[in-house]
């Protein structure tokens, strides 16, 4: 790659992908939202607030660990973690959420709003608007609500107001909807943290750089410990921000393949699934145009994931843009596929992986083995799998 | 001339503001628009504002998230309601309809073919609430080049430079999105919305329609002294909410909260 990877442009898009396709109400919060983001992301003061939250709140850098012994056992390529779900509060989504509540907190902002499918956002949100003294308010789809509700108690422990959206498909989509009209009626106060890359210009590009931050201590921590870049870079896709994060710094780096899997429910044959980019088509939703699951009418169809962090229709506009130019290259697994790759890191390695974070699991599995014993795979480990554990008991029928 | 304009034209010559009702097509089921669109216009409808249903309505409160359900329950799509504005003009040419909604079912069956087939339904308005004028070029042109005019939002935040990007962008009329929020929320507040309007006449000739806060007559009377047409929505939507087991019901009741908010005016 001759030409330095340099997206999005400055209105947003990436390719015919991203862009601001918002209500006119929102026009103005964004560009003020673009001016903050623009103006802090390169200030020394800020920046240096950002990384000594990461370092001290946070616990990072998060470590590159070697599985050694799923590698030995599965055969073929070195594989090694990279461990966000040993951030506070459990997975990679506070990278985003502590950057994006001091961006508000700059701004004057006294109320901040998130929508959550997993709860790991919603957590995470919940985590810094407490720590910060901000009220807030997470919107959360009811059939989530139920089978997250582990996280929905946390929220609530940390002071959020969690509200259960009904409309809709229940879900991850319907809770962006519900956000988006929370944010178009409270506008002058209300700060709104994005959980993934979707949403319009600034959220993909802004999450992405604050995620980024996964991607660049990996590459340095592969230089360190093995001596040279890895072959292949691999990370689940619902939104697609702890993939875009690993995936970013290593862009320009033309020898480094990137997968980013995504959720194919009960098989993509069925229709049953999440995975916009294998099987979906270009449209326009949650203020983007990007890769969606729709009929043939443009209507959004529901989607369908052992995941709730998964569950998601859409998929940031940056992944459809690498999909597109062929940098990236996306896959998918299905529920079953994903539980294998959750008992196999567990049993095998002592880690106990979300159901999100399983599915790169799953997919290391078929991927490692065909791979040489000297190559490396870097997996995102997005977040841990204690949230899952009703959600698993229940699958296979115990009672806690 | 758009009819719109034509429209717009005609009723400012008589001093009178445009009475511009909002349903959803489809709601609660395909076959009740088309007759109510005529009674609509018999009860002093100016404009229609047909909506096409959407599986995510953003912008939208509770009352108009249930009309697109339920519409959506009955597979209505842009195709059908494309099909229902072909039939309301084989007996109605004068009254203009336009369509509201979200781009993704436009995205869907292609800029190009939706703009042909709008032309073919003799439509005389698009107004897409999620399609801002900067992301709008190629659809605008497509449908300015047909006669149709593209409609766009202004918001109580909407800045000098912003209005008149929407009067470049838009033709036909203005839409005023009164409130900060959803349809069918809260109250408008006339002070506030007064002194919008002279901040968006400051900036284009356009006519500008308000909508969102407008429930009753006397709302409707109120609107009407500050804009050149009144749009009503969620208010006659409840009335099919609330009949949906006599649909013969809502349709009076909706003839006469028009009728009502027409003498007001
Ligand atoms: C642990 C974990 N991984 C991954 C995801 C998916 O989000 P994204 O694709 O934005 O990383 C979630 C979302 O809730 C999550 O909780």
């Amino acid at each position: 790659m001759t030409e330095k990877y340099n997206m999005p442009d400055e209105r947003g898009h990436f390719g015919p992908y991203g862009g601001m396709f918002v209500a006119e109400t929102l026009i103005p919060p964004i560009q003020e939202l673009n001016a903050a983001y623009q103006q802090y992301l390169n200030d020394p003061e800020f920046i240096a607030e950002l990384d000594a939250d990461l370092k001290h709140y946070v616990g990072r850098p998060s470590p590159l660990y070697h599985a050694e012994r799923w590698s030995r056992e599965l055969g073929g390529a070195q594989i090694y973690l990279k461990r966000e779900d040993l951030n506070h509060t459990g997975a990679h989504k506070i990278n985003n959420t502590i950057g994006q509540a001091l961006l508000a907190k700059r701004m004057g902002k006294t109320r901040i709003i998130a929508e959550t499918g997993a709860g790991q956002h919603g957590v995470a949100t919940a985590t810094v608007a407490a720590r910060l003294g901000l009220e807030c308010v997470i919107y959360m789809g009811a059939v989530d609500v139920v089978r997250q509700s582990l996280n929905v108690y946390r929220m609530k422990l940390l002071g959020a107001t969690v509200v259960a959206v009904e409309s809709g498909s229940k879900t991850l989509k319907d809770a962006l909807n519900e956000a988006l009209r929370d944010w178009v009626t409270n506008v002058d106060n209300t700060f709104y943290i994005i959980g993934t890359v979707a949403g319009p210009h600034p959220y993909p590009a802004m999450v992405r750089d604050f995620q980024a931050i996964i991607g660049r201590e990996a590459k340095q921590q592969c230089q360190d410990q093995a001596g040279r870049l890895p072959d292949a870079l691999v990370a689940c896709v619902g939104g697609g921000s702890n993939a875009i994060g690993l995936f970013y710094p290593f862009i320009d780096d033309s020898s480094v393949k990137m997968i980013g899997v995504e959720a194919a429910g009960d098989g993509i044959e069925t229709g049953r699934h999440s995975a916009p980019l294998c099987a979906g088509r270009p449209g326009v939703l949650h203020g983007n145009r990007t890769y969606l699951m729709e009929d043939d009418d443009g209507e959004i169809i529901e989607t369908h994931s052992i995941s709730a962090g998964l569950d998601y229709p859409g998929v940031g506009p940056e992944h459809a843009w690498l999909k597109d130019t062929g940098r990236a290259e996306y896959v998918n697994i299905t529920d079953t596929e994903a539980l294998e790759g959750f008992h196999a890191l567990t049993r095998m390695e002592g880690i106990i992986p979300a159901l999100e974070s399983s599915h790169a699991m799953a997919y290391t599995m078929k991927l490692a083995p065909a791979m040489k014993k000297d190559e490396i795979i870097i997996v995102c480990l997005s977040g841990r799998g204690d949230k899952d554990m009703q959600t698993m008991a229940q699958r296979e029928g115990i009672e806690l | 001339m758009s009819r719109l304009a034509a429209t717009f034209e005609q009723l400012s010559k008589t001093g009178r503001k445009a009475l511009i009702p909002f349903i959803t097509a489809g709601d609660p089921s395909p076959d009740f628009t088309l007759p109510l669109m005529h009674a609509m216009v018999e009860a002093g409808a100016d404009v229609i504002e047909l909506g096409v249903p959407f599986s995510d309505p953003m912008a939208d409160g509770p009352v108009i998230q249930r009309a697109s359900e339920r519409a959506l329950d009955h597979k209505m799509s842009l195709r059908r309601v494309l099909a229902i504005a072909t039939e309301f003009r084989k007996t109605n040419q004068q009254t203009p309809v336009v369509l509201m909604g979200y781009v993704n079912p436009i995205e869907a069956m292609g800029y190009e073919d939706f703009a042909n087939a709008a032309q073919r339904a003799e439509i005389d308005g698009v107004l897409t609430v999620d399609l801002p004028p900067e992301e709008a070029e190629e659809c605008v042109a497509l449908l300015k080049v047909r006669d149709i005019d593209p409609i766009f939002l202004l918001a109580p935040n909407s800045t000098d430079e912003r209005i008149k990007k929407m009067d470049a962008a838009g033709s036909g009329y203005l839409y005023y999105v009164s409130l900060k929020g959803v349809t069918g929320a809260g109250h408008l507040n006339t002070a506030d919305v007064e002194t919008k309007l002279k901040q968006i006449r400051a900036n284009t000739r356009l006519p500008v329609a308000i909508g969102f806060g407008v429930k009753d007559a006397q709302t409707a009377k109120t609107v009407a002294g500050l804009g050149d047409g009144v749009v009503v929505g969620s208010a006659l939507i409840s009335k099919i909410e609330a009949n949906l087991d006599n649909l013969e019901r809502a349709k009076i009741e909706i003839v006469e909260l028009l009728v009502a908010m027409r003498q007001a005016m």
